[in-house]
């Protein structure tokens, strides 16, 4: 069957003041608020990336979580960057920078802000850091859709046209967080791309 | 002016996120944009936001705003010359 030449290469999960990479605890925060989770992890990964700190925090999640899934399981060398895919979805779109943005309108509307409220911004930060230039999309569901997602994605691969995606769920509003991130190709061997696989990691 | 440039060194660090710099990082002569501190697009109009509400100054005029954004020093001319004036 197709299905099985899907695999999980790699995952990071995001969520309760932890990070697991492939099912493995990775990192603890102890922070209440996330503002200052995510630029801890920033520090504790240490990439040299100054434009993180100008993303708005849904962006700041999945490039993190994206940067924690290929550090060490990507061999970006494999792929054109056109094969490469991004499919993301969430539940509150970019309604937290909306708000934030909202905010600034009464006095003097901040650009850079403005420049968030849109919920795919996210893969586009994913792809500028990697250069990816394939297929990407960002859904909104109530909540995470593994078997969407595993249909979705399993379709790009099956007709060519990625060949390697990185799906998965990032959510946040407020103080509310979530992300749950896979990177998928298609080997002979290893953790099945299923949506009970997916939701196993994204229940850790 | 060092202390309208050291102001303005720490207006762009806390408007435009540039939370790896500090205020001695950013020369008073630097390029704000390309080479220099690596501005872009959006952080330029971040910049005409900025003197309008910390400086009540409106760049009327947008093919002004390369040789007003042009470094830290350029700025603060710009702000001596124009601060209660209507542009």
């Amino acid at each position: 069957m197709n299905k099985s030449q899907h695999i999980i290469t790699a995952s990071c999960v995001i969520g309760n003041d932890k990070v697991y990479k492939n099912g493995e605890l990775l990192f603890e925060g102890n922070s209440a608020n996330v503002s200052d989770l995510l630029p801890g992890l920033y520090d504790f990964l240490a990439p040299d990336y100054p434009k993180f700190y100008k993303m708005d925090n849904v962006s700041k999640l999945g490039w993190l979580a994206t940067e924690i899934l290929l550090k060490g399981s990507f061999e970006k060398t494999a792929y054109a960057l056109e094969d490469v895919g991004v499919v993301f979805s969430n539940s509150n779109s970019s309604l937290d920078t909306d708000l934030r943005y909202f905010q600034t309108v009464s006095g003097y509307p901040s650009p850079s802000l403005f420049v968030y409220t849109l919920p795919n911004i996210v893969i586009g930060e994913v792809c500028i850091r990697h250069k990816f230039q394939g297929e990407n999309a960002f859904f909104i569901f109530e909540k995470f859709q593994a078997d969407f997602i595993r249909q979705y994605t399993g379709g790009l691969l099956d007709t060519g046209v990625v060949k390697a995606c990185i799906c998965g769920w990032v959510e946040i509003l407020a103080n509310e967080y979530k992300a749950a991130v896979f990177l998928v190709e298609q080997k002979n061997t290893g953790l099945e791309f299923t949506a009970a696989n997916m939701y196993r990691l994204f229940n850790l | 002016m060092d202390k309208l440039m050291y102001d303005l060194k720490t207006q762009l660090i806390e408007q435009l996120n540039l939370q790896d710099k500090k205020p001695e990082d950013i020369g008073d002569d630097e390029a704000l944009f390309k080479e220099g501190l690596g501005l872009d697009s959006i952080d330029a109009l971040e910049l005409i936001v900025l003197l309008q509400q910390n400086y009540k100054i409106k760049l009327a005029n947008a093919e002004d705003g390369p040789k007003v954004f042009r470094s830290v020093r350029t700025m603060a001319e710009y702000i001596t010359e124009h601060q209660g004036k209507t542009v």
